[in-house]
């Protein structure tokens, strides 16, 4: 079991015809995603790592049968190119393209309002599933198969957390990137939702940081709905000084709000531990699991 | 991207919102010639800087005379400003708006902001004008009315008309007040705004309805689309290193302590700066050399960080993901060469400290073991990296 994607969905790569795209396309391949068809407008016909391109997503679609696809196009194409996709009926859209306008992005959420397609980004390095299949950019070889969720809303340190549970011998079942911008499709609570729902994921690493109040409402969520799936958090930014950007569009504390303060004390307050440093992570998930009795299921690898 | 307050006024100006006359002054003769063309019995010398709170700190001056204006501007241009948006160094003032007074009957507070949590854009207003919104928000919420804006459809004249009458205008200028906020709407999309906000929006004795304050920032993923924008852009403003990190495509941000750090990605750079900060240190920056690096970027932001001798120690933090462990580690050995060159020294002055971790790690570790580069120590794990580095540095500062 696993969430939103497995190694049975058929896969778009819009824009396969880019650089990092043909990279990456490669990469997923070989992990075992069935990517089969790329979208180029004018390279129809053409073949990238012997994945056929198509000029629209709609041709694509007809052709293949595709449910997903994964975005590579530079900033500026890339609200046209989620709305196609979203569109064209796909299920799930994976942006990973980072610098979208942030209108572009108001307008992207507006045009899916209504509409069946799930977004995950932008500015995100995608989801795996573990063994099974990957849309983006996340490195395949850290992840090992077991019973630990990850939800991150930064690249890399989805990578160091996962990386730290399987060094911990806690294998996962699918990390997915939330992605960096203040405006995006998928957020904590929807990707929670879909967790709490999958018998295979036994417990949750959360990642967050400075700005917005994602984490906040993800907390008061849990504690709602989630309380028998034990939640380890970490939140990055705790030095980061006001009204400064700190690389992420959506990591900026702006008018008092979104400091880690905020964030780490909402999440302690409906009983989330949160790692006290970055390298803690995989360790303060391996003593939760031990006092909520399900470290043995959990130790898989 | 943040911008002047007379420039911000400017725009407005062209999407036909009110705002009192005036011009900027970057020498005091400027500032009397402009007053004099206002030809107003009230002068308002306002400092520019890119910081609120300007008001408190005394930046700015009502003149009453053209010899009052000449006093103010001389008083004001190359003055250090402290707020408490500027922090204790304060900002250097470099230029002046000198503008007409206005008759001041009532002050309002308006803003537009991207919502993130409805993925909406918000219009704010409060009848609580001149003050921090913050503080109106933590004390009289209620003041603060909020519209939610479709941007399919834009912000429509009904809420507008709302939103004037949730604020308490009077009666007579509804109408002028509900057109403003058509006005600035318009802005806000049509130059990709990351905030509109008028603080004051005044309704003077004349019954007009004019922004008195305007704060206008920019959605810098959209400059590409605004080049008439980009170009407004004041280099004095920013932090030496960040901007030349910024035109080496780096993510840097200057945090004043000594422990640096060069990291990939943005999230764990944030949890490298606290991890060290944990363990004691002082961090000096905040540094995202990014996704796809060459040892070229790497050297570069070796320079950065030890440019002026802010940093008494490096902590290099790497999970390889696209950044290949191999790249950082000969962008390591590039750095100290070039570093050699330029200064005549046998490479980097201070301590670095490297942790590399993912994609292509044991080419990485390999090639700074094969042959070491001065100063540099590999660190086994992340948590030990961030111990050594900060006890190297006060250890360096113990000993002068």
């Amino acid at each position: 079991m696993s969430i939103i994607l497995n190694k049975d969905t058929k896969v778009i790569v819009q824009g396969i015809t880019g650089k990092t795209a043909m990279f990456h396309t490669k990469q997923m391949l070989e992990y075992g995603t069935k990517i089969v068809a790329g979208v180029t407008p004018g390279k129809a016909g053409q073949v990238v790592e012997g994945v056929p391109v198509f000029n629209t997503v709609q041709d694509a679609v007809e052709a293949t049968g595709a449910t997903a696809s994964v975005v590579f196009v530079p900033p500026r194409f890339a609200a046209d190119s989620i709305m196609e996709g979203t569109e064209a009926g796909l299920d799930l859209v994976v942006c990973i393209t980072e610098h979208v306008p942030v209108q572009d992005m108001i307008k992207v959420r507006a045009y899916m309002e209504g509409k069946k397609t799930r977004l995950i980004g932008p500015n995100c390095p995608g989801i795996l599933t573990v063994d099974e299949a990957k849309l983006g950019i996340i490195p395949g070889y850290i992840y090992k198969k077991g019973h630990v969720g990850v939800i991150s809303r930064s690249g890399t340190l989805t990578y160091e957390a996962s990386f730290q549970l399987s060094q911990a011998g806690l294998g996962q079942t699918t990390a997915v990137g939330i992605g960096g911008d203040p405006v995006k499709g998928t957020d904590f609570i929807d990707a929670l939702k879909l967790f709490k729902d999958d018998d295979d994921t036994k417990a949750l690493i959360m990642i967050g940081e400075i700005g917005g109040t994602a984490e906040e409402d993800a907390a008061k969520w849990i504690a709602e709905n989630m309380p028998n799936k034990p939640v380890v958090g970490f939140i990055a930014g705790v030095q980061a000084p006001p009204g400064k950007r700190m690389g992420h569009a959506g990591a900026i504390i702006a008018g008092g709000k979104g400091t880690a303060a905020d964030k780490i004390k909402a999440l302690n307050a409906v009983g989330i531990e949160v790692a006290e440093n970055v390298a803690q992570i995989g360790e303060t998930m391996v003593r939760v699991l031990k006092k909520a009795g399900l470290y043995d299921q959990c130790h898989t690898c | 991207m943040n911008i002047h307050e007379y420039q911000s006024k400017q725009v407005l100006k062209s999407f036909g919102v009110n705002v009192p006359n005036g011009k900027p002054a970057f020498t005091v003769e400027e500032a009397v010639e402009a007053a004099r063309g206002l030809n107003s019995k009230v002068t308002v010398v306002k400092a520019q800087i890119h910081a609120g709170g300007r008001g408190k700190a005394g930046g700015v001056k009502i003149a009453k005379s053209l010899d009052e204006v000449k006093g103010y501007a001389a008083e004001l241009l190359g003055k250090v400003l402290v707020t408490h948006q500027t922090g204790p160094e304060g900002k250097k003032v470099g230029r002046l708006l000198i503008e007409e007074g206005s008759n001041i009957a009532k002050e309002y507070y308006l803003s537009f902001v991207n919502d993130r949590s409805t993925a909406k854009v918000v219009m704010i207003g409060s009848e609580e004008g001149g003050m921090e919104i913050e503080k109106v928000a933590a004390e009289s919420p209620e003041k603060i009315i909020k519209e939610y804006i479709d941007i399919s459809v834009g912000l429509l004249p009904f809420q507008a008309t709302r939103m004037a009458y949730k604020m308490n205008f009077k009666p007579e200028v509804i109408r002028k007040a509900s057109a403003v906020m058509l006005k600035l709407y318009d802005a806000f999309i049509g130059k990709d705004c990351s905030q509109v906000e008028i603080n004051p929006l005044v309704v003077t004795a004349e019954d007009d309805v004019i922004c008195l304050d305007a704060k206008l920032n920019f959605d810098d993923s959209a400059l590409f689309r605004h080049p008439d924008i980009a170009e407004l852009r004041d280099e004095t403003e920013e932090d030496a290193k960040e901007r030349w990190a910024a035109e080496e495509g780096l993510n840097y941000v200057n945090l004043g302590g000594d422990v640096a750090c060069m990291v990939n990605g943005a999230g764990l750079a944030m949890a490298t700066v606290d991890i060290l900060k944990y363990y004691g240190g002082d961090p000096a920056n905040f540094l995202d050399v990014g996704g796809s690096s060459t040892p070229e970027k790497i050297a570069t932001a070796f320079e950065i960080m030890l440019d002026g001798g802010q940093s008494k120690g490096i902590f290099v933090n790497i999970f390889g993901g696209i950044n290949r462990c191999d790249v950082i580690a000969e962008g390591i050995q590039k750095a100290a060469q070039i570093i050699a060159e330029k200064t005549g020294s046998d490479g980097i002055p201070v301590p670095v400290v490297v942790r590399l971790e993912g994609t292509n790690v044991e080419l990485g570790r390999k090639i700074l073991t094969d042959n070491p580069v001065k100063n540099v120590i590999m660190a086994p794990t992340m948590e030990g990296g961030a111990q050594t580095i900060v006890g190297l540095v006060k250890e360096a500062e113990k000993n002068g």
